[in-house]
């Protein structure tokens, strides 16, 4: 973790590097609704947003959602909403796509797929990690 | 709570937002919009038809920052800010808007 130094002259520079580690399924427990509920309200305070996606995570993101017999609400258009609020950081984690037999194309946005290595050296980077 | 229009009866939570999404008509925009003695123009109308139309698509209501730089890209600079909006929606534009167009209140800063 790095130690912030205040610069009232630039707010880049005091914005956080905050991300979120998705990785349970969309449905069945809250777990996926509240994270994307807070990045939304996140949002509004203009940080260094990233959120990844990794193990069942992943489904999230999948296309074609049905939640009819569910009877829950398929809240997975929302994440295409993410770009309207400018956040834009979006990474999978490739082995957990390849261990699911998913490919970019199957996902509702445009994601970057990143190695565990790599999304490791990313978490190195961080202020924060909020794990949901 | 609940809303009358042309003799139905519309459920309601506690703030006025419909309970059913799919119980909306133009009416009750109207009818919500009397009761806070708002006359709903053609300019409410763009707003409440963006708000429509955005929920449709992301499932959510946009947070006001969000909307006021998604109208301005979409109706233009002169509508796309703070005060154009407020002076419509003087209760919020997001929460307002959203009340009448039948979206449920917005997630997080409205």
């Amino acid at each position: 973790m790095n130690e912030i130094v205040e610069d009232a002259e630039n707010p880049e520079a005091n914005a956080k590097k905050i991300m979120y580690i998705n990785r349970r399924a969309p449905y069945g427990t809250i777990y996926a609704l509240e994270a994307l509920e807070v990045v939304l309200i996140g949002a509004m305070f203009e940080q260094d947003v990233s959120v990844v996606f990794m193990d069942d995570g992943i489904f999230q993101l999948k296309k074609n959602q049905d939640t009819l017999a569910l009877d829950v609400k398929n809240f997975s258009p929302a994440f295409r909403a993410l770009e309207t609020y400018e956040v834009e950081k979006l990474y999978v984690e490739k082995e957990s796509m390849q261990a699911r037999g998913l490919s970019c194309e199957d996902l509702l946005v445009p994601v970057l797929e990143l190695s565990s290595i790599e999304i490791a050296e990313l978490m190195e980077q961080q202020d924060v990690l909020l794990n949901f | 709570m609940s809303i009358e229009v042309n003799g139905n009866v519309f459920e309601t939570d506690e703030e006025g937002y419909l309970a059913t999404l799919s119980d909306w008509s133009p009416d009750i925009a109207a009818a919500m919009a009397n009761e806070d003695d708002c006359d709903l123009g053609d300019n409410h109308w763009e707003v409440i038809n963006f708000l429509r139309n955005y929920y449709e698509e992301y499932q959510i209501a946009p947070a006001v920052r969000v909307l006021t730089k998604a109208i301005g890209k979409k109706l233009g600079a002169d509508k796309g800010n703070s005060k154009y909006l407020y002076e419509l929606f003087p209760y919020g534009p997001a929460k307002q808007a959203c009340k009448y167009a039948g979206l449920p209140k917005p997630t997080g800063c409205v």
